[in-house]
């Protein structure tokens, strides 16, 4: 007797099936298909049109963009280093340039499941933070000093998006775990300051730290406005953050913490080897989101003052003959934004997939 | 000593101890600090203020107006316009958003790519960057002279839209609004109550003929004297008289949060339309319904109570996105807070009044969201998280 089933997978559909069924398979679907295909290439064609082929490219052709029926790129050839490096001294550009990429290659060498460990993660942001703040600041190496107010553009986006990033997440994993303890009064007071920021929209939180804390905290604790914005910032995104691990943490079977308990393990071993590295593992997907959201929000801190990407672009078109050309500096604006949240957030969907083949 | 601390309960106790000291001591320290803060500056702490008249100008408000109104109610025209801005946002987020998720999850490759093209592009720019090119845009259209004309009565320029609107009082508006909720209110408890019988349906007939009528003699009465019944716009000198203006800032601003979270809620709608179960579909196939039937009766019901509490947390984000409002000029909430903080000096109050203000919006609409889950429920199809 040969009961065994056909485990075999039915045939995969030939391509022009696969056609048929996707595209025209009912005379509905076909209309649909149509009026796409044409709102698809009428769109691509105009916006190709716009961009490259009827588009003027060099800042002396600027006379030209009048007659011109697509985009005037003159105004980003004339005005870039504006959108990207702000007030910072023109001769020291290059620096800039080189803390950016700096900044940007130690985001990329993080996404690499090799750099995953407490101390090498520490290791690469502690000196790719460090580097790019003697390339910003100078004064040391025979560099000469540039103060943080003179920062500007893409740099000060960086700037804000990595030192949010080295301060929120260790105050994430103290937050996650205080709200977690079994100590009653902790896990309460961790849990209303939590609740308490996320309750707030960012902007009110970096409006208090901008404007408030000097008169709450003591002279001598008020740094710069920047650094002050910066830590209010920190705190939102810890708080964020916090949930997100605590998601994790709380996805950890309990057999792991008691076989923890049985081994004679103390609380931080436990934390370090057995509680952290799972809740990272079980939330990553929404941690990378987190830290998605962030980079968006940074554009936040140009209304409290600064003169990020997303000022410094109002800066580029806000003089004399380029006032008509704000449409293009938004759109290139807002293309550097698309590249990074863009790739952080598909880098975060491939996360997801592998380590869903991870949990079988 | 030492022995203490090797128990646990006394160790446990005493750091808990220690940290509500150092909260309480740190808290009282910023208490003082701020008080001397402002006796330097010589100003008084309390809510007196509120009753003294601002003396500034603000660019939009759902009410009417002047300068010598004083702060509270300043504060609360603020409230009213992020409750206003966030509501047409949300709205017409949520349509963008439906309309995604179900093109999205279209079997149609080309119509799901253009859902996707559109999700990848506003999601992926930051919010406040759309708001402002939309500011940019809209109030970058022709002047009023050279305004877009709809139908001789709609103007769309660069001052903002013009239409036309009933010369009715104000309050009346309300109270009609009042009816019309309250009428669908009743509607909705009588069919509980009454199961669909005969005496319903000749109630529902009657208040469906009585409703309109009654609405008519409100605005009737409710008109302001001497005035056409419909107020139109005209072009006279260099601007628009009469019927009603959206200020480019709210258009920009309800197109950004609309087309922004319309790309969140459409990937919400997304994951809902497919996280319902299949046995659920193929039932519906097997007892013969069609596929428009499947889809209304089976498929969204089961996956809108699958989405609520993301959809919940979507519209709290987005009401808290609506602070952006200040980048463009809008005299929402927050603007109208940091502009009275700037003016009368009276920081921590005023930023006391914030926080409670956006606490009660996020609550409200946390408890509004949290009721209908509850009610739409079905037993035995708990969502399990």
């Amino acid at each position: 007797m040969n009961n065994t089933v056909n485990a075999k997978a039915p045939p995969l559909p030939s391509f022009s099936e696969n056609v048929r069924q996707k595209l025209f398979n009912t005379p509905v679907d076909s209309a649909i298909t149509i009026v796409c295909a044409i709102l698809l290439v009428w769109g691509l064609i105009n916006a190709v049109d716009w961009i490259f082929l009827s588009s003027v490219w060099s800042a002396e052709d600027e006379p030209l963009c009048r007659e011109a029926g697509g985009a005037c790129w003159s105004v980003i050839d004339a005005r870039h280093r504006i959108i990207f490096f702000g007030l910072f001294p023109y001769d020291e550009h290059w620096r800039s340039t080189a803390a950016c990429a700096v900044m940007i290659a130690t985001i990329i060498a993080s996404c690499f499941s090799w750099f995953w460990t407490g101390l090498r993660l520490s290791v690469l942001w502690v000196s790719g933070f460090g580097a790019f703040y003697i390339l910003m600041h100078g004064g040391v190496l025979g560099l000469t000093e540039v103060t943080p107010e003179r920062w500007g553009g893409l740099a000060l986006t960086i700037f804000i998006f990595a030192a949010v990033s080295i301060i929120g997440m260790p105050l994430s994993v103290v937050l996650a775990l205080g709200r977690r303890s079994k100590l009653p009064i902790i896990a309460r007071m961790v849990g209303v300051f939590i609740d308490f920021f996320r309750s707030l929209p960012l902007l009110t939180i970096l409006f208090a730290a901008a404007v408030i804390t000097p008169f709450v905290l003591p002279g001598w604790l008020n740094g710069d406005k920047l650094y002050r914005v910066i830590a209010g910032f920190a705190i939102f995104f810890a708080c964020y953050q916090a949930e997100n691990i605590r998601a994790g943490l709380q996805a950890i079977p309990s057999g792991q913490e008691e076989a923890g308990l049985t081994l004679g393990l103390r609380y931080w071993q436990r934390v370090w080897h057995i509680q952290i590295p799972q809740a990272f593992r079980n939330s990553l997907p929404a941690i990378v989101n987190q830290f998605v959201i962030t980079f968006k929000e940074t554009s936040i801190v140009t209304i409290v003052g600064f003169f990020e990407i997303l000022a410094s672009a109002a800066a580029a078109y806000g003089t004399g003959q380029w006032t008509f050309y704000y449409i293009e500096v938004y759109v290139f604006v807002g293309a550097i934004y698309f590249i990074f949240v863009f790739s952080l957030s598909r880098y975060g969907a491939y996360l997801e997939k592998r380590l869903r083949v991870g949990h079988g | 000593m030492l022995e203490l601390f090797r128990n646990r309960k006394f160790r446990e106790t005493f750091f808990q101890a220690l940290a509500v000291s150092v909260v309480a001591v740190v808290l009282i320290a910023m208490v003082v600090n701020a008080r001397n803060a402002l006796e330097v500056q010589g100003l008084t702490a309390g809510f007196g203020f509120l009753e003294r008249s601002t003396g500034w100008d603000f660019s939009f408000s759902v009410l009417p107006y002047s300068i010598s109104d004083t702060y509270q109610r300043t504060l609360w025209i603020g409230l009213l316009n992020t409750l206003l801005l966030g509501f047409l946002g949300i709205s017409l987020a949520t349509v963008f958003g439906v309309i995604v998720g179900l093109v999205r999850t279209s079997n149609n490759y080309l119509l799901s790519l253009l859902g996707t093209v559109y999700v990848e592009i506003f999601r992926n720019i930051p919010i406040i960057l759309q708001g402002i090119f939309w500011y940019a845009v809209l109030s970058n259209l022709p002047r009023p002279r050279q305004a877009m004309v709809l139908g001789d009565s709609i103007f769309l320029s660069g001052r903002g839209l013009y239409f036309p609107v009933l010369n009715v009082e104000l309050s009346a508006v309300f109270v009609m609004l009042a009816i019309v909720i309250a009428w669908f209110i009743t509607l909705a408890w009588l069919r509980n109550r009454m199961r669909r019988s005969l005496t319903f349906e000749r109630i529902k007939l009657s208040g469906w003929i009585a409703l309109p009528l009654l609405l008519i003699a409100i605005g009737y009465i409710a008109r302001i004297p001497e005035t056409a019944l419909v107020d139109t716009p005209i072009l006279k000198g260099l601007n628009f008289r009469g019927g009603m203006r959206i200020p480019p800032e709210l258009s920009a601003l309800v197109l950004a949060i609309a087309l922004y979270g319309g790309a969140y809620i459409g990937e919400v709608m997304r994951a809902g339309l497919q996280s319902v179960p299949r046995g659920q579909i193929e039932a519906g196939f097997v007892n013969g319904l069609s596929k428009f039937q499947i889809f209304w009766y089976v498929r969204l019901p089961l996956a809108i109570r699958l989405i609520l509490p993301s959809l919940t947390n979507q519209y709290v984000q987005l009401m808290k996105a609506t602070t952006i409002g200040i980048a463009v000029g809008f005299s929402d909430f927050f603007m109208i807070v940091s502009t009275s903080i700037n003016q009368g000096g009276q920081t921590l109050e005023l930023l006391l009044i914030l926080v409670l203000g956006f606490l009660a919006i996020n609550l409200s609409i946390a408890y509004v969201m949290n009721t209908i889950n509850r009610r739409i429920a079905l037993k035995g199809y708990e969502v399990k998280d």
